[in-house]
């Protein structure tokens, strides 16, 4: 059984998906946390630095996994290949 | 099986957790009841450790199983939402619970890191790894690296290094146990690490990972209970607002910060006055550094002649006509106080000095990201906290205990969505922890600085009774007035005093013991099961006899998990030092170790069985070789690389982990259509391919 030009397609978006989340990840993490300094100087809730790394990054965090949960989910059923009824 | 019966299983599971967090709150009114009528607080600690004890017992005997997919991966029937609960516990650990507030309370905004770590690492969790584990469906994780990489030396390291970083990581976890136990019954610690134990085999011994998992998410149920109750009621005392969350950083913070430059500030009345405590501290920093001085010149004739000193002023007290009784008594104890060894006075004045050099500091900004005096430090400080994250993260998603978890969901489907319900549960714990770490540094400014000795709360002196590096608070300038930098907190002080902070009855101290003692406990559950399985199933099944029946190898596998219960609770009765280091070694370890083996072995078909052995040995290796170089505790104290501290070793261990990967498997030959074809049925959650998926296979 070879893989099929519908597994590659789905494998490469899987990949895509993966890495524009994990930008997502690194930038609100690393680049956040890098130039926390600057961002204290902007008060959303507190000041912008200090809530990022307390709450904001933890928000972003949990909808990154839950957007992947989610679009994955529909991806497998787009291309065939969720998993059946017979598990 | 059938989805009509797993949305059936999932349904009666809502019900009784339903029923279950009704009736452990319906206990906490119980308890709180019986307070009013009068009995004694020891008696109502007890009560709440031994009744929920017990709880997790009956939950671990009504799941006891020999059937071995039950046993390693409670049959994989765990729904999504439940393995997140579970995880949930799993992940929360007695130093989080206990610790995690006090660590923001002390370090502001540095010690966000742990919050940001232990958090995103879940990103890469879902992202990376738990889908493909789950679809791989075996029983351990070094099973994927076994299959992936074939033969037994990627297994065997990678049962090693998962038996590693989980034995560290459950010392850290007993060392809690014996904490809370000997804290609130008043047991000796040796003795409470033991019946701690009892409390976490109870829960695994009979079920293994069934077991495990039902009594996790009972566990969880009560520490996130105990967590939040005093914090909203701290948050509706200070602000009005029940949402710490929000009124933490709204209303607390900003007074925080005013008081903070109020301290700061020698024109105000109170800055003045922590000044004048504060060139005390000056004065005794300078003290402790000409002694040192003094002493690494002279040596022991130095010690010998100040000694000589201090007893001629004895004896001239008591040949003093006026002989005052206490003046006496201070000297006679300055004297036996006085270090005679060379090697122990150095320690003692070295901390003197270091202890003297922090209070006399101005008052660190909370919100302030990387505070320190000069750029340079500056910088310092904001490299470390990126490369603390990048450990603590890259360490999550390698942890065996928790990839473990990912097995036991009946498909990749729900082991996505599983992944989310964990890291939303482990969310609601996290975002509240800096909050309540700021709104009890509101309740110490505001409400304890510049109250009068003579009218300090009660549970200033309670604490203090309990333990002096918890609490203690010294009239350092003796002007009766309470300054700040009088003041000394301990990490674990924030949140086992937060109920008392906030007014409220013993029965909330009561509940947040059983929190810390469910943290600890689920915790070290998830990772004794670990360990006994690595060796059990790793070791033993797949190395030394295949052919062992499944009856065999559970009774293996639960004559170890007691063997390796009782040697874990044996070393950490001898108080190994350093609980935060213990966790930061393990947390490096499976980062360097596991994490590159894994994440190749998914995403890149060409990673071999010797490109493995090579990335994980040179990950440990870079890893292991850090720490026992810069880490105070081994005594070699080599210079560091580019300033990064020992705890942040997986920052050079990683990147060396899958450089070896690359290299090694470049230099030999690819692997056989066989691995690659593992790989493929990995990637896609149904590929044609599967004749047998998972769950039949494990049945």
């Amino acid at each position: 059984m070879k893989l099929t030009q519908r597994h590659l397609e789905y494998w490469r978006k899987n990949l895509g998906l993966t890495a524009l989340l994990l930008a997502v990840w690194f930038i609100v993490t690393f680049v956040g946390s890098w130039f926390a300094r600057e961002l204290n100087e902007l008060t959303i809730i507190g000041p912008l630095g200090y809530y990022i790394g307390a709450q904001g990054a933890l928000v972003v965090y949990v909808l990154i996994v839950w957007i992947y949960a989610r679009r994955m989910n529909e991806y497998d059923k787009e291309y065939g290949v969720e998993e059946g009824g017979g598990e | 099986m059938g989805k009509s019966s797993q949305s059936l299983f999932n349904a009666q599971l809502k019900r009784y957790y339903g029923f279950y967090t009704g009736g452990f709150l319906l206990f906490v009114l119980g308890a709180g009841i019986l307070e009013l009528l009068g009995v004694s607080n020891k008696i109502i600690g007890y009560v709440f450790l031994f009744a929920t004890l017990l709880l997790y017992a009956g939950i671990g005997f009504m799941s006891k199983t020999a059937e071995v997919s039950e046993y390693y991966v409670a049959g994989r029937r765990v729904p999504a939402f439940f393995n997140g609960m579970a995880t949930g516990g799993d992940w929360l650990s007695a130093a989080s619970f206990i610790g995690m507030a006090g660590t923001l309370y002390a370090t502001g905004y540095d010690g966000l890191a742990y919050v940001m770590g232990w958090t995103g690492g879940f990103c890469l969790v879902a992202l990376l790894l738990a889908p493909y584990l789950r679809k791989f469906g075996q029983f351990t994780i070094p099973d994927f690296l076994g299959a992936r990489y074939g033969g037994n030396l990627p297994r065997l390291i990678g049962a090693a290094a998962a038996i590693m970083c989980s034995f560290t990581y459950v010392i850290a976890q007993i060392y809690g146990v014996g904490l809370i136990t000997s804290r609130f019954t008043g047991l000796e610690f040796g003795i409470g690490v033991f019946v701690g134990l009892a409390g976490i085999l109870v829960c695994s011994f009979l079920g293994g990972m069934k077991a495990v998992t039902w009594t996790q998410v009972a566990q969880y149920i009560v520490l996130i209970v105990a967590y939040m109750i005093p914090v909203v009621w701290l948050s509706v005392k200070d602000t009005g607002n029940p949402v710490a969350q929000v009124a933490a950083y709204t209303t607390a913070l900003p007074k925080v910060t005013a008081l903070e430059k109020e301290f700061n500030d020698r024109e105000t009345a109170r800055g003045a006055a922590e000044e004048s405590v504060r060139a005390i501290y000056r004065e005794r920093a300078s003290v402790a550094e000409i002694r040192l001085k003094a002493l690494e010149s002279g040596g022991a004739n130095y010690l010998l002649t100040e000694r000589k000193k201090l007893e001629t002023a004895v004896a001239q007290l008591k040949a003093g006509n006026a002989a005052d009784a206490r003046a006496i008594y201070a000297a006679e104890r300055a004297v036996r106080d006085f270090p005679i060894d060379p090697a122990k006075a150095r320690d003692l004045w070295t901390k003197e000095r270091a202890n003297a050099i922090a209070k006399a500091a101005p008052v660190m900004a909370h919100a302030e990201p990387f505070s320190a005096s000069d750029g340079a430090e500056r910088g310092k400080k904001r490299k470390n906290f990126l490369a603390l994250i990048f450990c603590l993260m890259v360490g999550t998603a390698a942890l065996p205990h928790i990839l473990m978890r990912y097995y036991t969901t009946p498909s990749v489907r729900e082991a996505r969505t599983s992944v989310f319900w964990s890291l939303f549960f482990i969310f609601l714990f996290y975002c509240t922890a800096p909050a309540l770490g700021i709104l009890v540094k509101y309740e110490i400014y505001h409400n304890l600085v510049g109250t009068s000795f003579a009218d300090l709360p009660a549970w200033v002196s309670n604490w203090a009774k309990v333990d002096k590096a918890l609490m203690a608070i010294n009239d350092v300038n003796r002007d009766g007035v309470v300054q700040l930098a009088e003041i000394t907190i301990g990490n674990d002080f924030v949140v086992l005093a937060t109920p008392e902070i906030a007014g409220l009855p013993y029965v909330i101290s009561g509940l947040v013991a059983a929190g810390g003692l469910a943290a600890a406990l689920s915790t070290a559950d998830g990772l004794l099961l670990t360990i006994a399985n690595a060796l059990s199933h790793d070791v033993y099944y797949r190395m030394v006899d295949p052919d062992a029946p499944a009856t065999r190898r559970i009774v293996v596998s639960k004559g170890l998990l007691l063997v390796v219960a009782m040697v874990a609770a044996y070393t950490t009765s001898l108080k190994p030092g350093d609980i935060l280091f213990l966790v930061g070694a393990a947390f490096s370890l499976a980062a360097s170790g596991l994490f590159p083996a894994l994440v190749l072995g998914i995403f890149w078909k060409r990673a071999n069985k010797w490109g493995a052995i090579v990335g994980m040995l040179s990950g440990l290796g870079v890893s292991i070789y850090y720490m026992v170089m810069t880490y105070p505790f081994f005594g070699i104290n080599a210079p560091l690389w580019w300033d990064i501290q020992p705890i942040s070793n997986a920052i050079y261990g990683v990147p060396a982990g899958f450089v070896g990967i690359v290299i090694g498997s470049l230099l030999s030959r690819p692997p056989s259509g066989e691995v690659q074809k593992l790989v493929d049925r990995v990637r896609y959650p149904n590929f044609q391919m599967d004749i047998v998926t998972g769950v039949s296979k494990a049945k």
